[in-house]
């Protein structure tokens, strides 16, 4: 194998298994900033996974090479609408951020099973017909080496989650409606004194993180494994938390940690036709993401620089 | 709004919670067309109509009312430890292993040396998301998550590569362990009709009355709570943080083990490849949140739970309604139990005469104070 073709290769397969990453990252990254701590992220994406399976195999035939896309976009959609049962809960009823978020992981795969069983009449769907795949963008495939590397067979979501990342990464940091969210989250007190809708900034924050985690979980259904079942979306939606805390709370700090962390994950799957990696057990290379995760929080954390108030309920005196 | 007293509330709060819970599920069934009525009597018919059912619900509890424990003496002391599939997977795994490995030792020896396997097993997962955090302050949410996967695939190499293939039948289950490490009782499964009902329940028993002791009657329990309750006072008071911590999490992986430990030696008698985390450790986490972390209301919550899971099958067998319903139906009722500041402004307390004395008197000295 060739140095550019074991580099194109590793990038490409870091790319397809980053996209879901990246985007459900990216909404724990506004949740949090928010103030609201999203641990149900796997379970939005779970939810993501099904309905864009749904979408997929339904309309598969209609739209033809879009379908996946449309279904990104369905999958966000009931992903919105299942984190609200998370914003709900945490910012009028003053649930437990954890707790309520554990209900998400804990609703949404026997939900998406039991949906299943009720349309089709068995436990997993089908595969669909029309996946991501791969992309090569025009032009910019024929330049040597760079070419083949990284954009010949590469991953089209995995492009959209990088230009998604800066675009959420100037609205948090440089508009308006960025520092408010962000206001919300290190001290609503402050931020309502201010004149801030706490309540409707927190919202947004929950929604946006389901609409992206709903993306995330749908890319990963239609890039990844092609159908639905109770264990599509095992440890993605954790491991897109762990991203939002290795990357800082900031979009572009969790977009390089998924990147990583997707570097580890499709390691672990084509270590196997590379040299070197193949002869390293498999179980270091599945538990490396994991193990690397908590050494880095140890290394560099410490004590966690999360939003002041992440977590914390804010109840508005009157 | 209906005036009760806080201990009432305390009552009726879980059970208003069950109740919708119970009623979300119905309306999910109706809007796909099945019969929630039907569904519900053959849920709890099949789990409690007959003694096998009985047993099968009894046996389905015990592991469920270890993991509790283990969650709520981590919570007390302000843990979220999420790691319970782990824990209790790492000790079934180890009493497996140290049974299959010494088949010939006498019960007396094998059984016990079998179960603190387990504990030790599972107290060293935790042990170890305890240490980061008293160490490093990390964030035991995220260390928990991670090693629950990180035993997952552990587990996985350990039995398929590490274990000796004299002790395995192939490469995803092991053999039979012996009667000498086995929970199993002759006398009690045949006579709650052939079902997998074992001693584990006694040890469970046994389990929820140290639960109550250690954190009602004992000093250490005491700690844990306080230092749960308000870290900086309890380290005022001369309480040593970091050792709670570390004891909290070592007692919570102990009891998760202990999960595990009567799924290998109780239920299966054997260990078989996980692909995902052991459904014990999250139901566990939910029956502790049901049951308020207190010993009676555990040992009520792992039985509904068990009632729900078990005649879950039966309703799938008989009203031909599909199994998960009983899993949203779990997650509805945790749902209510999290917003149960909602639930709970539906009754008032009732305070007595007196506590509004002193609740006045105190109101004025702050007063006086500013």
């Amino acid at each position: 194998m060739s140095l550019v073709a074991i580099l194109s290769l590793l990038v490409s397969s870091t790319f397809v298994y980053s996209a879901p990453l990246i985007f459900t990252a990216l909404g724990g990254v506004y949740s949090e900033n928010s103030g609201v701590t999203n641990i149900g992220l796997e379970g939005i994406m779970t939810m993501g996974a099904f309905s864009s399976i749904v979408f997929n195999l339904t309309f598969a035939g209609t739209f033809g090479k879009i379908t996946p896309w449309l279904g990104a976009l369905v999958g966000g959609i009931v992903g919105l609408l299942f984190s609200l049962l998370h914003a709900v809960a945490t910012i009028n009823f003053h649930a437990d951020h954890i707790i309520s978020g554990t209900v998400l992981n804990l609703m949404a795969p026997p939900l998406g099973v039991f949906l299943i069983k009720a349309i089709y009449d068995k436990g997993q769907t089908e595969n669909i017909s029309q996946s991501f795949g791969y992309f090569s963008f025009p032009g910019l495939a024929n330049i040597p080496v760079i070419g083949p590397i990284f954009f010949q067979n590469t991953s089209a979501p995995a492009w959209v989650a990088i230009i998604v990342t800066i675009i959420l990464w100037w609205v948090l940091y440089k508009t308006r409606f960025g520092l408010r969210l962000r206001s919300c989250g290190e001290n609503p007190q402050a931020a309502d004194t201010l004149g801030i809708n706490v309540y409707g900034m927190r919202y947004a924050g929950v929604l946006i993180s389901g609409f992206l985690g709903g993306i995330g979980g749908a890319i990963f259904a239609e890039a990844i494994s092609g159908n639905f079942s109770v264990s599509t979306i095992v440890g993605q939606g954790f491991m897109a938390l762990a991203a939002v805390i290795f990357g800082k709370w900031n979009p572009l700090g969790a977009m390089l940690a998924s990147l990583f962390f997707g570097f580890a994950q499709s390691i672990s799957i084509i270590g196997n036709q590379l040299p070197f990696f193949n002869h390293i057990p498999a179980v270091y290379m599945q538990i490396a993401p994991y193990v690397i995760t908590i050494v880095v929080l140890v290394l560099f954390f410490g004590k966690s620089v999360a939003p002041a108030a992440d977590g914390q309920n804010y109840i508005k005196s009157k | 709004m209906l005036k009760v007293t806080s201990r009432t509330k305390r009552i009726l709060v879980p059970v208003i919670s069950i109740l919708a819970g119970f009623l979300i599920g119905a309306v999910i069934m109706l809007i796909w067309n099945y019969n929630p009525i039907q569904a519900y009597s053959s849920m709890f018919s099949s789990a409690l109509g007959n003694m096998n059912g009985i047993g099968e619900t009894i046996r389905e509890a015990t592991p469920l009312i270890f993991t509790a424990i283990g969650f709520a003496i981590a919570s007390s002391a302000g843990f979220f430890n999420i790691g319970l599939p782990g824990q209790a997977q790492a000790g079934w795994l180890a009493s497996i292993w140290v049974v299959l490995a010494n088949p010939n030792l006498p019960k007396v020896v094998l059984l016990p040396l079998a179960i603190i396997a387990g504990i030790v097993a599972g107290a060293i997962v935790a042990g170890i998301a305890g240490w980061l955090r008293a160490q490093f302050g990390t964030n035991e949410v995220i260390t928990t998550i991670m090693l629950n996967y990180i035993v997952l695939y552990s587990c996985q190499y350990l039995m398929q590569q590490i274990m000796p293939s004299s002790l395995r039948l192939d490469t995803d289950t092991t053999k039979t362990i012996a009667a000498n490490g086995s929970l199993k009782i002759d006398w009690l499964s045949s006579f709650f009709g052939d079902s997998r009902i074992n001693a584990g329940i006694f040890l469970a028993l046994i389990a929820v009355v140290l639960y109550w002791y250690l954190m009602k009657k004992t000093t250490t329990g005491f700690e844990i709570r306080s230092v749960g309750t308000n870290p900086y006072a309890s380290r005022y008071a001369g309480m040593s943080t970091k050792k709670n911590i570390m004891l909290s999490m070592l007692l919570s992986g102990g009891f998760a083990g202990l999960g595990g430990v009567v799924q290998g030696l109780g239920t299966y008698q054997n260990y078989f490849t996980q692909t995902t985390s052991l459904d014990i450790g999250w139901d566990g986490l939910s029956v502790a949140l049901l049951g308020g972390s207190t010993a009676v209301g555990i040992l009520l919550a792992a039985l509904l739970f068990s009632i729900l899971k078990i005649g879950g099958l039966g309703m799938q067998t008989i009203a031909g309604i599909p199994y998960e319903i009983v899993s949203i139906v779990i997650a509805a009722i945790i749902f209510f139990i999290a917003i149960q500041y909602v639930i709970g402004r539906l009754f008032k307390d009732k305070q007595s005469p007196n506590l509004t004395a002193i609740k006045k008197e105190v109101q004025a000295d702050n007063g006086r104070q500013k």
